[in-house]
């Protein structure tokens, strides 16, 4: 039965039981369909992601403003606790040494053999820019999470290997990019070169 | 260490997206039931949401979990009441 945002606040601040049920069958609902695409996930582990999840959405109950329906809300928590126990799960044997062999070695990347137009040439000093800014710029922690990331580790499972929280790597990932950023200012590359260079497909 | 070209340009992509002040993944969560709920209906998100935009355009993760939460959108659950 459908319900205002402050009944629903209201009642599961009180622990109301028939509320708590209802909570609970809305966001196995909306699990299953938030996770179609995800077809190894069971009724069985959709449930207790949404345990989870309602233990979660009563801690922050005071943190949920209004500003959208509160069963959108609470399913964007919901799929926040998923996501990360299906992350947890696909990555848990896969080490940052292994993905990062030689993460602190000098950078180089694909260059082509072919004579090189103007605009090749201009993105090869670019790319070789931020490879020394990479190696320069950047602290060993900046440098590992921010190419885990590029390899493809989310960010909590990088976090938990770096003694960290998602949050933090995402603080930590911002800075290295903006040292990025102006280690590339710096050689003389502005930010419309290097949307540029990525808008474009360059072989 | 190698970088293949996709790596690269996905580098390049996010050198280029980033902000001086962006928000973080725990901020996003707290915006994007209200930013997808707009986009949902089409309208104009109002200012403090276009950070959600740059965020989810960087951010693999929230990126993930907003697609998903665009799939529930259309339950009967999730519609303003009455
Ligand atoms: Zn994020």
């Amino acid at each position: 039965m459908p319900r205002s945002n402050e009944q629903w606040v209201s009642r599961l601040k009180a622990r109301q039981d028939t509320t708590l049920i209802e909570l609970r069958g809305i966001l196995i609902r909306n699990l299953g369909k938030a996770l179609v695409r995800h077809s190894h996930v069971d009724e069985g582990l959709i449930e207790d992601m949404v345990q989870d999840s309602v233990m979660r959405i009563l801690d922050r109950l005071d943190q949920f403003e209004g500003n959208s329906q509160f069963v959108t809300w609470a399913t964007s928590i919901a799929i926040r606790v998923a996501m990360g126990e299906l992350r947890r799960r696909r990555w848990k044997d896969v080490s940052l040494s292994q993905i990062l062999p030689d993460a602190n070695t000098t950078f180089a990347g694909t260059v082509d053999s072919a004579p090189p137009p103007e605009r090749i040439l201009m993105r090869q000093s670019m790319v070789q820019a931020m490879y020394e800014a990479m190696e320069k710029c950047l602290s060993e922690r900046q440098r590992t999470a921010l190419l885990a990331e590029l390899k493809g580790m989310p960010l909590d499972e990088i976090a938990q290997r770096m003694g960290s929280n998602r949050n933090a790597i995402y603080k930590l990932t911002h800075d290295a990019r903006k040292k990025l950023r102006t280690g590339l200012e710096a050689a003389g590359y502005t930010a419309e070169d290097i949307n540029e260079s990525t808008s474009e497909v360059i072989a | 260490m190698r970088l293949s070209k996709e790596e690269t340009d996905e580098l390049l992509r996010q050198i280029g997206l980033t902000e001086d002040q962006e928000i973080d993944c725990d901020q996003c969560l707290a915006l994007v039931a209200e930013f997808a709920e707009q986009e949902a209906c089409g309208a104009r998100v109002r200012a403090a949401l276009e950070a959600v935009r740059q965020h989810l355009a960087i951010c693999g993760e929230c990126q993930e979990e907003y697609a998903a939460l665009c799939l529930t959108l259309d339950n009967a659950e999730t519609k303003p009441n009455g």
